[in-house]
C-alpha cells in the first residue's frame, strides 16, 4: 500500500540547533498512527511541518505521491489536513457553531446563514456524542468541551489526515472513550489519523503503528502489536552513554542524615496530588517520571514557583509557605526550570548579568554588588562551570543550551542555596555538557547541598540520584534507595499502567 | 574602528551630528554663541533650555518602556502640575515670595508622584494594560486641571516663578542645569544600584525574573511613579516659562514626543535594554529638528508631518523584517544578528506555542 | 458515558431563557450596562431639570451633535475588535475636513471633493494597517504616525479655517427631515448608515467574522485558517475612511474646514467604544454598543450644559467611566482566565 502522506529527510532548525534532524515519517490511509517521544523530541515541530505552520529547511513531503510544500496551515487544510493543536486552539468570544465552521461558513447570497450554520454544528457535535447549544459561547464551557468543539472542526471538513496533538490530556474517561469511537469511525471510512498523546494506555488501545523520536532524531518506527510498552519507553528515553564519575551511594536507604526540605500531602491542581517528600542533606533525589507525569509540577510546587493546593512544607523542622519563588530562595531553595529559553534565561542580558541577576535581587535594589565584585563573581563561576565562551559580555542567549544551563545554575548556585531542584538540567545539551552537569550535582551534594534531579533518562536518574522516586498520573508511585532499583526495574516503573486496579 | 559604528548610540549621534553641521552650514548664527550680560544666547542655548520639560519627561517615558509598558498620562500630568503650582502661587498674598514658589512647586511635584502612583497601581497590581490604564488619567488629569484653575488660563506675575523656566545660573539657563540634574539621577540611580539592570530583567524576560526572585511589581511600580513626578517637573517648567497654567495646551502631544524620543535613542519598544544617554541625544534631535523646520521657514503647526516620516522610517528600520533581511545581508555584524534574529524567532515560537 | 448521558440529561431537564440567553449572549452584559448607564442618565437629568431634558428638541439634537464622533467610534470599533487601536482618527477627520473644504474653495466640484476626502483618510489607515501587519509596529506606534501625518497634512492644506460654500455640503446639515417635533438630518442619517452597514458586515460576513476571530486570538485564527492579514489591514482602513467620513460629517455641521478640528477627539472615539460594552484586548463588542456609547457621551455633555456645570467635568467623569469599564473587564478576563 502506498502512504498517504510521506515524509523524508525533514530536518528543521532553529538557529543553530536542530528541532528535527533528517526524520522520516509516513501515514497509511486508515491507520492511526502515534508520535511518541519525550519532551524536545520534536514532536510537536514534526506535526508543524506537516501542517504548514512550520516550512522545512530539508526534506521532502509527499501527499499521494505528490511533491508538496505548504505555506500556511490554510493551504495544509485545502489539501485535507485537519489538525487539533496541543494548545486548546479555539476563541472563546467566539459561537461554538462559529467554532466549529469559521472560514466555511454556510453563506446566502454572500451573507453568513446562522440558522445553517448552527444545525450542521449541531449535527457534527452530536456525532460526537456532543448535546451542547451550539449558539452558546465557547468561553462559557468546560476545557474538556472547548477540546471535543476544536476536534469537531477539524473533522467538520473533508478530512484526509487528521493530526490530533495530545488531545485526550483535558478529558475524563467517558470523553476519551466517546473520542476513541469516532476515531473508529473515522479509520474505517480511510482517514489517515496521527494520534500524539503520552498516556501509553491509550497509545496501545488506539494505535496501529508508532513512530518514535529522540532527541529531534528518528528512533524507528513499528507495529504496535509487534512492540511491548516496555520496549517503547526504552526507545523513547534512549541509553545513556556518556562516562559519568561512579558516584558512591550510601548503601543505606532513607535519609537518617537531617532532613531539609520535607513535604507531606503536597497537591497542586491538574499536576500532583498528596505527595511526600524527605529530602536528607547532601542527598541527591532523582526523579523520574515521563512527560506530563507530574514530575515539573512536583518541583514548582516545592519551590514556590506554584502555589500548592494542599499540603504542608518545612524545612529543616519548620513549616513553611511558599508563595513565590522569591519566598523559595530566602529559604535557601531554588529552582531551574525545564524550559531555560522561557522561564531562565534573560536572553539579551549578558552572561555577567544573568549569573548575577538572582543575588542581586536577593540584596535588594539599592545594594548593588560592586562591579568589580561582580565581574570578580561571575568570571569564577564562568571558571568553575567551563561556560563557553568565557566572554562575560556577551548576550546569554546566544551561547548554546548547555552553556545557557550552565549560567542558569550558576545563578542559582551564587545564592548558595541549601536545596537545589533541576528540572531536567540535561535536556537537549550535547554530552559532554551533560556529564560535567551530572558529575557537578554531585560535588555539590558531597558537599552537604541537597539536590532534587528530574530527569526523564532513567540512567542519568540512577547514577546521579542517592534515592529515586518514581511519578507517575501526577502521584509519586514508588521511593527507593537507587542501589536498589536497574535501569529496568525503574523503567518498569515508569511505564507500567496501574495494575491494581484504582 | 567598527566596534564604533556598532556602538548602538552610534546612528542617533550620527543623526545629531548631521542636523547639527546642517544647520551651521545654512545658518552660521546656528553655532555662534554671544554674551549678553554674563549670559549665553543663541541658538543652540535656546535648544537646550527649551528641551528642558521633553527631556524630563522622555527620562521617565524611558524607565517605564524599559519595563515593557507606556505612560500616555505624562502631558496631563504636566496640565495638573502646572495648575496646582499656579492656583498656589495665585492664591497666595505675595506671589514673588521664594517661599511661596517653593511650596508651590513643591506640592505640585508630590501631587504628580501620587498620579503616577495611581498608573503603576493599576498597572502592577491590578494587571491593566499599560496603554489603557494611562489612557484614563490621559482623558480624565486636563479635566482635573481644568477644574482647579476653574476653566481659566492662569497667569502670574512672580519673578521667582519665572526664573526656573528663563532665569540663568552662571552664564546658562536654569532649565538647562534642571535637565542635567535629572540625567544626572536618573543615569546614576539606574546605573549605580541594581535598579537599571532588574529593570531590564523585568522587560526582557518578566517570568524568568520572577523565577530569579526579581521583584517586578515593585520596579513596574516606582517606573511610573518616576514618570508621574518627572512629569510633574515638566509641567512646572511648561507653566512658568508661559506664567501661565493653561491646562488645554500644557503637554499636549509631549507623550508622543516622549515616545519618539526613546525609540530615536535605541531603546526598543519591546522593553528591555534602555539607554539614556540614547534618550538625551533622541530629545536633542527632535529639538534641533524642530528648530531646524521653524528656521526653513514651514510653518510649527506642519512640523508634525515631518516627524511622522521620521516615526515611520525608525519603527521601520527596527521592525524584525528589515532586521532580519539586514542580519541576513551582513556577515560582519553576525553576533548582533544572530541574538536578533534567536530572540525574534523565540517570539514567533512563543507565539506559536501559545 | 455517564457524563454525557448526565449532560445530556441535564440539557433536556429544559435550561431556563435566562440560561441560554447568557450561555449565548454573555458578551453584551457590558452593552446593557451602557444602556442602563444611558437610561440612568436620562431619567436623573429629566428629573433634575424638571421635565426639561428628554424632549424630542434634545434627544433629535444628541444625534446631530455627535454625528460625526459616532462615524468615528464605528471605525474604532473595527480596530479595537481586533485587539488594536487608532489614534489617528482625530487628526485624519481633521485633514479630511480641510482637504475637502480646500477643494471646494477652489472651484472642484463635490462629487470629486467628497470621494477625495474618503480616500484621504483611507489611505492614512492603509498605512497604519501595513505598519502594523507586515512590519509589526504595535497599533500604537503606528497609528501615532497616522496621527502626526493626518495633523501635519492638515495645515499643509491650509493654516486657517476655511468656509465651505457648496450647498450640497450645507444640505447635509441643513435639511430637517422632520416627524412632530423630532427631527434627524442627512448627517444623522449617514451615521446611522455607517453603523448599520458596520452592523451587518460584522455580523453576517466572513471578513466580519474574521475580525472577531484575531480579537480572540489571532494565533488560533491563522492556524484556523482565515485570512488574518487582510482583515487586520482592513480594519484600520476602515477606520480611516470612517475619519474621512467624519471629516465630511463635522465639515457639514460646521460649515468649515478647521484643520485644529479634532485634537483628543480619538480619545473620545475610544471612550466611547469601550463604554459601549468593546473590550479593549478585542474580540467582545457590538458597534451598536458604541453608538450607545456615543449617547451615553453626547447625553453627559448636554447635561453639563444644562447645568451650566464646567466642562471639564466631562473629562473627569468619562475617565472615571471608562476606568469603570477597563476594571469591569479586567476582572471579566480575570475570571475567565481562571476558568480555563
Amino acid at each position: 500500500m502506498r502512504p498517504l502522506l510521506e515524509l523524508t529527510g525533514a530536518t528543521v532548525r532553529f538557529g543553530a540547533d536542530a528541532a528535527l534532524d533528517r526524520v522520516d515519517f509516513r501515514l497509511f490511509p486508515g491507520e492511526v498512527h502515534s508520535l511518541m517521544g519525550e519532551n524536545g523530541a520534536g514532536k510537536s515541530t514534526l506535526i508543524k511541518a506537516i501542517t504548514g505552520a512550520l516550512p522545512l529547511d530539508e526534506g521532502e513531503l509527499r501527499l499521494e505521491g505528490d511533491h508538496v510544500a505548504f505555506a500556511s496551515p490554510h493551504e495544509a487544510q485545502a489539501a485535507g489536513i485537519s489538525t487539533v493543536y496541543q494548545e486548546i486552539e479555539v476563541l472563546p468570544n467566539l459561537s461554538v457553531a462559529e467554532n466549529i465552521c469559521l472560514g466555511r461558513e454556510p453563506r446566502r447570497g454572500g451573507v453568513i446563514s446562522t440558522r445553517l450554520m448552527q444545525a450542521r454544528a449541531r449535527e457534527i457535535l452530536l456525532d460526537l456524542g456532543l448535546d451542547i447549544d451550539p449558539a452558546s459561547m465557547l468561553g462559557q464551557h468546560s476545557v474538556a468541551v472547548q477540546q471535543l468543539v476544536a476536534i469537531a472542526r477539524a473533522i467538520s471538513t473533508d478530512v484526509r489526515i487528521l493530526v490530533l496533538d495530545e488531545p485526550t490530556s483535558s478529558l475524563d474517561l467517558d470523553e476519551v472513550g466517546e473520542l476513541f469511537r469516532v476515531i473508529r469511525d473515522l479509520k474505517s471510512r480511510g482517514v489517515a489519523i496521527l494520534f500524539v498523546s503520552h498516556f501509553l494506555d491509550q497509545v496501545y488501545e488506539i494505535c496501529d503503528r508508532v513512530t518514535v523520536l529522540r532527541d529531534g532524531a528518528f528512533v524507528g518506527e513499528y507495529l504496535t502489536t509487534e512492540l511491548l510498552r516496555i520496549d517503547l519507553v526504552q526507545k523513547m528515553l534512549g541509553r545513556d552513554v556518556a562516562d559519568l564519575k561512579e558516584r558512591d551511594h550510601p548503601d543505606d536507604a532513607g535519609p537518617e542524615a537531617a532532613v531539609v526540605l520535607r513535604a507531606r500531602g503536597v497537591t497542586a491542581r491538574h499536576g500532583i496530588a498528596d505527595a511526600d517528600v524527605d529530602l536528607g542533606e547532601g542527598e541527591v533525589l532523582g526523579v523520574a517520571g515521563l512527560l506530563g507525569s507530574g514530575r515539573t509540577s512536583l518541583a514548582r510546587a516545592l519551590t514556590g514557583v506554584t502555589r500548592t493546593d494542599a499540603g504542608t512544607i518545612s524545612v529543616e523542622g519548620e513549616d513553611v509557605h511558599l508563595d513565590s519563588p522569591r519566598r523559595g530562595m530566602a529559604l535557601g531553595i531554588v529552582y531551574s526550570s525545564e524550559d531555560r529559553r522561557r522561564d531562565g534565561i534573560v536572553a539579551e542580558l549578558s552572561v555577567l548579568d544573568n549569573i548575577t541577576l538572582a543575588l542581586q535581587s536577593e540584596r535588594g535594589v539599592l545594594r548593588q554588588i560592586p562591579a568589580a565584585r561582580r565581574r570578580e563573581l561571575a568570571a569564577s563561576w564562568v571558571e568553575a562551570l567551563d561556560i563557553r565562551p568565557p566572554d562575560l559580555d556577551r548576550p546569554a542567549g546566544t551561547l548554546s543550551g548547555g552553556n545557557q544551563q550552565k549560567v542558569l545554575l550558576a545563578r542559582l548556585l551564587a545564592l548558595s542555596p541549601r536545596v537545589l531542584v533541576l528540572d531536567e538540567p540535561t535536556r537537549g545539551i550535547d554530552v559532554g555538557a551533560k556529564v560535567e552537569i551530572q558529575n557537578l550535582v554531585g560535588e555539590l551534594a558531597d558537599n552537604g547541598m541537597s539536590v532534587i534531579f528530574i530527569s526523564a533518562e532513567l540512567e542519568e536518574v540512577l547514577r546521579v540520584g542517592d534515592r529515586v522516586a518514581v511519578v507517575r498520573d501526577g502521584r509519586i508511585v514508588r521511593t527507593a534507595p537507587a542501589g536498589l532499583l536497574t535501569a529496568d526495574s525503574l523503567l518498569a516503573l515508569v511505564a507500567q499502567p496501574d495494575e491494581d486496579g484504582e | 574602528m567598527r566596534s564604533i559604528w556598532r556602538h548602538r548610540l552610534f546612528w542617533p549621534v550620527v543623526a545629531l551630528l548631521t542636523l547639527i553641521a546642517v544647520n551651521s552650514i545654512a545658518r552660521p548664527n546656528f553655532i555662534k554663541l554671544r554674551v549678553r550680560d554674563g549670559e549665553l544666547f543663541g541658538a543652540i542655548i535656546t535648544i537646550l533650555r527649551d528641551s528642558a520639560p521633553l527631556m524630563l519627561v522622555a527620562l521617565g517615558m524611558t524607565i517605564v518602556i524599559a519595563t515593557r509598558g507606556i505612560d500616555l498620562s505624562v502631558g496631563a500630568i504636566m496640565a495638573v502640575s502646572g495648575a496646582v503650582a499656579l492656583t498656589i502661587i495665585d492664591g497666595s498674598d505675595d506671589p514673588g515670595n521664594l517661599a511661596t514658589v517653593l511650596i508651590a512647586v513643591v506640592v505640585a511635584i508630590l501631587v504628580s508622584m501620587v498620579l503616577g502612583v495611581w498608573n503603576g497601581f493599576l498597572v502592577s497590581v491590578l494587571g491593566i494594560q499599560p496603554i489603557i490604564a494611562t489612557l484614563v488619567l490621559m482623558l480624565a488629569g486636563r479635566g482635573v486641571a481644568l477644574l482647579i484653575t476653574g476653566g481659566f488660563i492662569t497667569t502670574v506675575n512672580s519673578e521667582p516663578f519665572s526664573y526656573i523656566a528663563t532665569g540663568y545660573l552662571f552664564v546658562l539657563p536654569f532649565a538647562f542645569f534642571i535637565s542635567v540634574a535629572a540625567i544626572t539621577v536618573i543615569g546614576l540611580v539606574e546605573r549605580r544600584t541594581a535598579l537599571g539592570v532588574l529593570t531590564e530583567a523585568v522587560g526582557i524576560n518578566p517570568e524568568a525574573s520572577r523565577l530569579a526572585g526579581v521583584r517586578s511589581r515593585g520596579i513596574i511600580w516606582g517606573a511610573y511613579i518616576v514618570s508621574g513626578t518627572l512629569a510633574g517637573l515638566a509641567g512646572i517648567l511648561y507653566a512658568s516659562n508661559i506664567r501661565a497654567a493653561d491646562a488645554n495646551a500644557a503637554g499636549v502631544f509631549i507623550e508622543l514626543y516622549a515616545i519618539l524620543a526613546v525609540v530615536l535613542g535605541g531603546t526598543s519598544l519591546n522593553g528591555g535594554k534602555f539607554s539614556i544617554a540614547g534618550t538625551v541625544i533622541g530629545v536633542l534631535i527632535i529639538q534641533t529638528l524642530d528648530s531646524t523646520i521653524l528656521f526653513l521657514g514651514v510653518p510649527s503647526a506642519q512640523s508634525p508631518v515631518f516627524f511622522a516620516v521620521v516615526v515611520v522610517v525608525v519603527v521601520v528600520v527596527q521592525s524584525p523584517r528589515i532586521r532580519n533581511a539586514l542580519g541576513r545581508m551582513s556577515r560582519s555584524r553576525k553576533p548582533k544578528a544572530a541574538v536578533a534574529a534567536a530572540v525574534v524567532e523565540d517570539k514567533q515560537k512563543a507565539e506559536v506555542g501559545r | 458515558m455517564t457524563a454525557m448521558a448526565t449532560r445530556t440529561e441535564s440539557r433536556e431537564s429544559g435550561p431556563s431563557f435566562l440560561q441560554t440567553f447568557v450561555s449565548r449572549h454573555g458578551s453584551m452584559m457590558p452593552t446593557f450596562a451602557a444602556v442602563a448607564i444611558l437610561l440612568v442618565l436620562f431619567v436623573g437629568a429629566e428629573i433634575f431639570l424638571r421635565g426639561d431634558f428628554i424632549t424630542p428638541r434634545n434627544i433629535s439634537a444628541l444625534l446631530l451633535d455627535n454625528a460625526y464622533l459616532l462615524v468615528l467610534a464605528v471605525g474604532m470599533t473595527f480596530v479595537i475588535l481586533t485587539g488594536g487601536i487608532d489614534l489617528s482618527v482625530g487628526s485624519v477627520m481633521a485633514f479630511s475636513g480641510i482637504l475637502g473644504a480646500k477643494l471646494l474653495a477652489e472651484g472642484v466640484p463635490a462629487f470629486v471633493a467628497v470621494p477625495a476626502m474618503l480616500l484621504g483618510g483611507a489611505a492614512i489607515g492603509l498605512m497604519i494597517g501595513i505598519l502594523v501587519q507586515y512590519f509589526n509596529v504595535q497599533p500604537f506606534i503606528a497609528s501615532l504616525a497616522g496621527l502626526f501625518l493626518g495633523r501635519g497634512l492638515a495645515y499643509v492644506v491650509s493654516l486657517s479655517s476655511i468656509k465651505v460654500e457648496e450647498p450640497g455640503i450645507l444640505w447635509l446639515q441643513s435639511t430637517r427631515i422632520r416627524l412632530g417635533d423630532w427631527y434627524i438630518t442627512p448627517t444623522g442619517l449617514i451615521a446611522l448608515g455607517a453603523v448599520a452597514v458596520a452592523a451587518f458586515v460584522l455580523h453576517l460576513t466572513r471578513f466580519g467574522r474574521t475580525i472577531y476571530a484575531i480579537g480572540g486570538s489571532e494565533q488560533s485564527a491563522r492556524l484556523m485558517g482565515l485570512k488574518v492579514a487582510r482583515a487586520k489591514v482592513m480594519a484600520y482602513v476602515i477606520s480611516g475612511l470612517c475619519g474621512g467620513l467624519a471629516g465630511l460629517v463635522l465639515t457639514a455641521y460646521s460649515g468649515a474646514g478647521y484643520p485644529r478640528n479634532g485634537i483628543g477627539t480619538e480619545l473620545d472615539a475610544i471612550a466611547a467604544v469601550v463604554i459601549g460594552g468593546t473590550i479593549l484586548t478585542g474580540g467582545r463588542g457590538y458597534v451598536i454598543g458604541s453608538m450607545i456609547g456615543v449617547f451615553v457621551y453626547g447625553t453627559i455633555k448636554t447635561i453639563i450644559s444644562f447645568m451650566g456645570a464646567e466642562q471639564s467635568w466631562m473629562q473627569i467623569i468619562v475617565g472615571a467611566l471608562l476606568l469603570l469599564f477597563i476594571v469591569v473587564q479586567r476582572a471579566i478576563v480575570a475570571r475567565s482566565e481562571g476558568r480555563r
